[in-house]
């Protein structure tokens, strides 16, 4: 990643560079390739997906419309059997009081179970600064942590490398055995991961969902990571975003494997647990202590938008990203978000700020592949398009281009002005002959990669004049 | 044949002036089939360029006069699915809350675009066209996601004589155009485009086709700068050779 401030041009640097980048941008589409294949198998078994798809939106849609009662029920029944819940407007709060819950643990290190909420409030960065060891423990996370990156994919953290990459990082960093075999890869990284579970003090991990009847969060992976993470050290601290709320257990029998189906195309993925409170008195093991640290960060914001609220139902399944042709073609890193693909380019200029980041929204061809695929039917490219609409009413467009659709607007209203702007084109298009394809050739960012054809000797206006 | 009907064109304005002849065989077919083809000569552009760079008010304006250019149309035909998608999909959501928005959901119901009024309103799937060679088609983003339109294309195709229709990998997958988006991140733009060049490549096929000028003016002006054998052609053209 670049280290420009600017996130726009920023994006467009690394976009530049990306795009350049055949080889990587093919293994990118390979590797996503075998995942649809898989989806659309397991979507196939659905008795009708489509049906579950409305299900699924709508028991988000009751969460997120009740949002006040589902998350102070979910709350109360928590800590009704112990569990702590910290209730945090901002990064800065959630930052403070995941490291108040650290400090007073005396504890030295932390196992993590992959949390893209920890992402959005730079958690690790602050630990580490403070001195804590902070181990990811998701396989994909553990990777681009010992790369010192960001996740490229909310979902598929490492999707981006290859193994010999991972070998050649083990070899490295680990100081492994030579070998590109994932199998041989992941016990190498096992290995490392078992001793930190045993040392660990607090484990920290996020929440797929959280159960407003019950008052438990739900936890979805893979590999039992996030199992031993939540359960082997004697602190376990969850983040959540508050609009992870569904209303009820039953709701889980569809979302997760929606989850599952969306995310990864599994049926169902290997493990689902769901925390209800620290250790019992009754019980053998978990956590003796258990803080569920709820995070708004700006999501309240969304809430307020009647247009786009919807966005909140979203689930994180990356189902967007894998089926984006912008996210195949730029990669991940380029965003610059913590939420990448299409999903992210609609809430974060709501999270962080429509000048700042609408460029994500103009980034799009709005070829609507993300809303087709949503499980939970988030209107995701028209969302982008209203981006658009709010970024332009405020003026962040730039005069130059209010000034073009102005002139646009005159002339489409006037044929007679239509009629002749087309006529001037052409002679435009005779007269500027001698800077064609190059530099100052108004339509080089066009002419760069592809060809244009001349505007037409006849128009189709001057055809049905002449055929009458 | 059933009985002849009054249509009018809508010939986008970027097809007016650098395609005309996609706007010309559109209305070589309907003749042929023995409509009643009429141009309303007012008619500009549907305002989709500002709408699609967020300046809703600017679009609304250009849309004002594309309704009162069409208000007595009973029915029209666009050669392009984005464009038929921006009068039928997006025109209400720009008249939500205005007096006409009663009358621009009827005038949606009575814009189509070329291939699904052939097939699905006036009931055509066989026009006599002749074509030799092999050919992929292409589904523009808008025809197929915001219209459902998918199948028409094809069995439209499937009927010309002496064509064979092979599908790509990449058939649904975006072109890469988008409006501004083409000239405002041109290299991811054309990264999207050099996908769709490899599979269009894969399937050995003479002709690429689809029902959308401006996909068209992208893959066509990406394939013939890389030099690629495909010819690009619009559905019309290919319905209009005998
Ligand atoms: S927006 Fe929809 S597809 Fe994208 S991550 Fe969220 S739930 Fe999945």
């Amino acid at each position: 990643m670049s280290q420009s401030t600017n996130p726009t041009s920023q994006f467009q640097t690394d976009a530049n560079r990306v795009t350049a980048d055949v080889d990587r941008r093919s293994f990118l589409r390979s590797s996503l390739r075998g995942y649809q294949t898989t989806r659309n198998a397991t979507q196939d078994r659905f008795l009708n997906y489509e049906s579950a798809r409305i299900a699924a939106g709508d028991a988000k849609w009751e969460a997120i419309e009740n949002l006040d009662v589902y998350l102070a029920q979910f709350a109360d029944k928590l800590e009704a059997r112990g569990a702590t819940v910290h209730w945090c407007s901002d990064s800065e709060e959630a930052r403070e009081a995941i490291l108040d819950i650290i400090k007073q643990h005396d504890a030295k290190s932390v196992i993590k179970s992959k949390c893209m909420t920890t992402e959005e409030i730079h958690l690790n960065d602050l630990l580490e600064k403070e001195g804590f060891e902070v181990v990811e423990s998701d396989l994909g996370e553990f990777i681009v942590q010992l790369r010192d990156e960001a996740p490229y994919h909310f979902v598929f953290p490492a999707m981006h490398l290859k193994k010999e990459e991972i070998n050649t990082l083990f070899q490295e960093k680990l100081k492994s055995i030579n070998t590109d075999d994932p199998e041989e890869l992941t016990m190498v990284a096992r290995e490392v991961l078992r001793q930190k579970y045993l040392s660990a003090d607090i484990g920290i991990s996020g929440a797929n969902f959280g159960v407003a009847e019950t008052g438990m969060i739900s936890i979805t992976e893979n590999e039992g990571n996030a199992r031993l993470t939540t359960s082997l050290p004697k602190v376990h601290i969850a983040l959540m975003g508050i609009e992870k709320i569904i209303p009820r257990l039953e709701d889980l029998a569809l979302m997760l494997p929606m989850l599952a189906t969306a995310g990864t195309g599994q049926h169902l993925t290997c493990y689902n647990s769901q925390l209800g409170g620290p250790r019992q008195d009754d019980e053998i093991d978990g956590p003796v202590e258990m803080h569920v640290v709820l995070l708004d960060n700006h999501r309240t914001r969304l809430l307020a938008d009647p247009e786009q609220r919807d966005a909140l139902r979203c689930i994180r399944c990356g189902a967007c990203l894998n089926v984006c042709p912008i996210f195949k073609n730029v990669g991940g890193h380029t965003y610059g978000t913590t939420y990448q693909g299409p999903i992210g380019s609609v809430i974060t200029p709501h999270l962080r700020g429509l000048k700042d980041w609408k460029h994500l929204s103009h980034s799009s061809s709005l070829c609507g592949a993300c809303s087709e695929t949503c499980p939970v039917k988030i209107d995701l490219h028209h969302h982008l398009l209203r981006n658009r609409r709010d970024a332009a009413g405020k003026g962040q467009g730039g005069l130059a281009e209010k000034t073009l659709m102005l002139g646009f607007t005159i002339v489409m209203r006037r044929p007679w002005l239509y009629r002749l702007t087309g006529r001037l084109g052409k002679l435009g298009h005779v007269l500027t002959k001698p800077i064609h394809g190059t530099r100052i050739d108004p339509f080089y960012a066009w002419k760069k990669t592809r060809d244009l054809d001349d505007p037409a000797k006849q128009s189709f206006k001057q055809y049905w004049k002449s055929r009458k | 044949m059933e009985t002849a009907l009054k249509i009018s064109l809508f010939i986008p304005c970027y097809v007016d002036q650098l395609s005309p002849h996609i706007g010309i065989a559109m209305v070589n077919v309907l003749e042929r089939l023995g409509h009643e083809v009429n141009y309303p000569e007012g008619q500009t552009c549907c305002g989709q360029p500002a709408f699609n760079s967020g300046y809703f008010p600017e679009a609304k304006k250009v849309a004002d006069h594309f309704l009162d250019t069409f208000a007595d149309a009973d029915l029209v035909a666009v050669p392009s699915g984005s464009c038929t998608a921006m009068i039928r999909k997006f025109y209400p959501e720009l008249y939500q809350d205005s007096p006409q928005a009663k009358e621009v959901s009827e005038l949606g119901g009575r814009v189509f675009e070329f291939t699904e009024l052939l097939v699905n309103q006036l009931g055509v799937t066989d026009v006599g066209a002749k074509l030799n060679g092999t050919a992929t088609y292409h589904d523009g983003c808008h025809g197929l996601r915001e219209l459902g339109i998918q199948d028409a294309p094809r069995k439209l195709l499937e009927n010309v004589q002496g064509l064979s229709l092979v599908e790509m990998d990449e058939a649904q997958s975006c072109c890469g155009f988008g409006g501004t988006f083409a000239i405002k991140f041109p290299q991811i733009s054309t990264a999207m485009t050099q996908v769709k060049l490899g599979s269009a490549t894969q399937t050995e096929a003479d002709y690429l086709i689809s029902g959308d000028p401006s996909c068209l003016m992208q893959i066509g002006g990406y394939f013939s700068r890389q030099k690629s054998s495909i010819q690009c052609l619009h559905i019309a053209e290919v319905l209009d050779q005998q």
